[in-house]
C-alpha cells in the first residue's frame, strides 16, 4: 500500500477538498480522515450506509476516593498539569490530567486510582471494495495523536492489499501532524499564496524533513496573489521539491461543497486544475517506489 | 476584557478578525496562541521583540547509578523510556515531564534537564502590544508555551486582550479559552465551515463563555450554511464579512486592514463597538 498524506501547516487552505477529488479521480479503495479534531471529509464522500463506530479510549483519568482521601496534598504539589483541584475536596480536572499516573503511586492513602476514559469516536464505512476510516475527538480531549494513529490503522487493517491509500490530514505542525506523518510514503503540501501561508508552509515542510519525509508541493487559490505563488514556486525550485500543479480560486467550489460534491463531480475550473496536480503527484507517489526511501518517522504514539 | 477568537476549521479568518480588532481599539493586547502555525507578528511586524525560550522537563540519566530496576519504565504510561542493552534510554519526544520517573527512582539515577521547545515573543505595533508564541518544528505539543504566554500576558495587562486562538475543539484550544471573558466564533458559508462551528459551538457551551458568531466570506445572495445554523439554535451573528477580492489581497499580502483602508476601519469599529457591548452585557447575565 502506497500512502499519500494531504497536508498545509495553515488551516483552510483546500486539504479535504483536494483529498476528496483525488479520492474520487483514484476511486480509492482506502481513504481516511485524520483531522480527527475538526473532520469533514465524510461531508462530501455521501456514505449511504451506517458506519462502524467504536468508543475510543485514550490515556486514563485519575480519580479520588473522597472517603480514603486524607487531605495530604501530595498529590496537589506533584502534579504537573495543573489537574488537582482544591475547594472544598481535592479532584482531579479531566481536561487537565494527563494520565501520567504520579498522583496514584504517591498518594498514601491509596485514595487515587486511574481509570480509562472515553476520548473520542472511531468511525469506519465499509464497503466490499472500499474502506472510509475516520473519528471524532471528543470535546476538549488532548490524546489526538493516538486517536490519529487508531485512524490510520484501523484503515489498514480493514483495507487489506490496496494500491494506494488518500489521507487527508490536519493543520498544523504538532502532534496529530507528526502522527499522521507516519506511514505515509509521500506528502503533499497544499500552500495558499499568502504571508501566513508561505511561513506555514515553511514550517510544515521543515516538521517533515524532520521525520525524513518524501514532500511535494501544489497551491490552491493561486491567483489570489500571483506574486506570492511565484514566490512559493521559486521556493520549491530551491529546495528542490517537486511541484505538482495550482488550482485557481473558484467560487464554484464552494458550491460544489454545499451541494456534498467533490469539485471533480462539479463542472468548475477548480476540478479541472485539480486533475492534473492528481496525475502529477500520484505519478511521483510511485515512480519514487523504486528508489531505496529511508522514510522512517518516529514518534507517532504521543498524546 | 479577554475575548478570545476561535473556529473549528482553519482559514476562516480568525487571524483576520483578531488582528484588526486589536488594531482598531485603544492600547489592546493582542496574544497569538496558534503556537504551531503563529501568523500575527506576520500582520503587526512588531518592534522592539524580547524573546524568552519556553522549556520543559526532560528525565536524564547517570549510567553509573542506574541499576537496570525498571522501575520508571514500568512506571512511565507514555512509553518513552526504554531498558534496551543494559541501557536506559529516553525518548524526548514522546515524554510529557510529568516527572515520575525522576521522583520513584530508587536510586536516584534519573534527574531533569531542561529541554527548549519554543519560544515567547513580545512587541510592539502603533499602540498594540503583541505576544506570539512559537512552537519549535518537531515538537508535539504547543501547551506550555500557551500556558506561558497567557500568565504573562495576564499579569502584564489590564485592559481589552484580543486572544488568536489555534484551530480545533482539542485541548490546546480549551487551554486557550479558560480564561476568556467572550468568545467569537468565526465561521465560513460552507458546508465544512457549518460542521465545525458546531463543534466549537458546543465546546463554548460546555466551558459556559458567552459569545457570538461572526460570519466571514459571504456571498451576497449564496445560501450560506453557517448563517442558518446561527439562526436556527438562536445565536447571536455579531456581523457578517462580505467576501471581498481586495480585504483578500490585503490580508495575503500579511498587511492590516483597517491601517490600511477607511471603510475596513469603519467596518471594525462596530464590529469591536458591538463586541464590547455583548461581552459586557453577558457578564452581567453570566458572572
Amino acid at each position: 500500500m502506497k500512502q499519500l498524506l494531504i497536508l498545509s501547516g495553515k488551516g483552510g487552505t483546500g486539504k479535504t477538498t483536494i483529498a476528496s477529488a483525488f479520492i474520487r479521480l483514484a476511486t480509492a479503495r482506502a481513504y481516511a480522515d485524520c483531522d480527527v479534531d475538526a473532520p469533514n471529509l465524510h461531508l462530501v464522500m455521501n456514505w449511504q450506509n451506517e458506519p462502524e463506530k467504536s468508543d475510543y479510549y485514550g490515556l486514563q483519568k485519575a480519580k479520588i476516593n473522597q472517603d480514603l482521601c486524607t487531605r495530604c496534598d501530595l498529590c496537589w504539589q506533584k502534579c504537573r498539569y495543573d489537574a488537582i483541584t482544591l475547594n472544598d475536596q481535592y479532584r482531579v480536572d479531566p481536561y487537565n490530567c494527563e494520565g501520567c499516573g504520579v498522583c496514584e503511586v504517591l498518594c498514601p492513602a491509596g485514595a487515587i486510582t486511574l481509570k480509562p476514559a472515553v476520548a473520542g469516536e472511531l468511525i469506519l464505512y465499509c464497503e466490499e471494495n472500499q474502506v472510509f476510516s475516520t473519528a471524532q475527538l471528543k470535546m476538549g480531549s488532548g490524546t489526538t495523536g493516538l486517536l490519529v494513529t487508531e485512524v490510520k490503522k484501523q484503515m489498514r487493517e480493514r483495507a487489506g492489499e490496496v494500491k494506494l491509500a488518500i489521507v487527508d490530514g490536519s493543520p498544523g505542525i504538532g502532534c496529530p501532524v507528526i502522527a499522521s506523518l507516519n506511514g505515509a510514503d509521500l506528502v503533499l503540501i497544499v500552500a495558499e499564496p499568502s504571508v501566513s501561508g508561505i511561513s506555514d508552509m515553511e514550517r510544515i515542510i521543515r516538521t517533515a524533513e524532520i521525520f525524513n519525509m518524501q514532500i511535494a508541493v501544489c497551491i490552491n487559490k493561486f491567483d489570489t496573489n500571483l506574486e506570492n505563488t511565484a514566490v512559493i514556486e521559486a521556493y520549491c525550485a530551491e529546495k528542490g521539491l517537486p511541484f505538482t500543479g495550482k488550482i485557481p480560486f473558484d467560487p464554484e467550489a464552494v458550491r460544489a461543497i454545499n451541494h456534498g460534491k467533490t469539485i471533480v463531480e462539479w463542472a468548475c475550473p477548480s476540478g479541472s486544475a485539480v486533475k492534473k496536480v492528481y496525475t502529477r503527484t500520484i505519478k511521483l507517489l510511485f515512480d519514487e517506489s523504486d528508489k531505496p526511501f529511508t522514510g522512517t518517522p518516529g514518534p507517532g504514539n504521543r498524546k | 476584557m479577554n475575548i478570545a477568537v476561535l473556529s473549528g476549521k482553519g482559514g476562516t479568518g480568525k487571524t483576520l478578525i483578531a488582528v484588526n480588532l486589536a488594531a482598531i481599539a485603544d492600547s489592546a493586547l493582542y496574544i497569538d496562541c496558534d503556537v504551531e502555525e503563529p501568523n500575527g507578528h506576520l500582520f503587526f511586524k512588531p518592534q522592539d521583540i524580547r524573546s524568552e525560550e519556553v522549556a520543559v522537563e526532560i528525565p536524564v540519566v547517570d549510567d553509573t547509578l542506574c541499576s537496570g530496576c525498571r522501575t520508571c519504565v514500568d512506571f512511565c504510561r507514555f512509553n518513552a523510556l526504554a531498558y534496551i542493552n543494559k541501557r536506559l534510554t529516553v525518548f524526548e519526544n514522546i515524554c510529557h515531564s510529568c516527572g515520575g520517573c525522576t521522583l520513584f527512582c530508587p536510586e536516584n539515577a534519573l534527574h531533569e534537564e531542561k529541554k527548549n521547545i519554543g519560544s515567547v515573543e513580545k512587541g510592539f505595533s502603533s499602540g498594540v502590544t503583541v505576544y506570539s508564541g512559537i512552537l519549535n518544528t518537531g515538537e508535539a505539543s504547543g501547551i506550555p508555551i500557551i500556558k506561558r504566554l497567557l500568565s504573562i500576558s495576564r499579569a502584564d495587562h489590564p485592559g481589552l486582550c484580543l486572544i488568536d486562538c489555534p484551530p480545533g475543539s482539542a485541548c490546546i484550544v480549551m487551554e486557550t479559552i479558560r480564561d476568556a471573558d467572550y468568545c467569537i466564533l468565526v465561521a465560513e458559508p460552507t458546508l465544512f465551515g457549518v460542521h465545525n462551528l458546531n463543534l466549537v459551538y458546543e465546546l463554548v457551551r460546555l466551558f459556559n463563555k458567552p459569545f457570538g458568531v461572526v460570519l466571514n466570506k459571504c456571498f451576497e445572495g449564496e445560501e450560506n450554511p453557517s448563517e442558518q445554523f446561527c439562526l436556527a439554535k438562536g445565536i447571536n451573528i455579531l456581523g457578517r464579512l462580505v467576501f471581498d477580492s481586495e480585504l483578500g489581497v490585503i490580508n495575503s499580502k500579511a498587511l492590516i486592514a483597517v491601517r490600511e483602508i477607511n471603510r475596513y476601519k469603519v467596518q471594525f469599529s462596530s464590529l469591536l463597538t458591538r463586541v464590547l457591548k455583548e461581552a459586557q452585557y453577558e457578564a452581567v447575565v453570566n458572572p
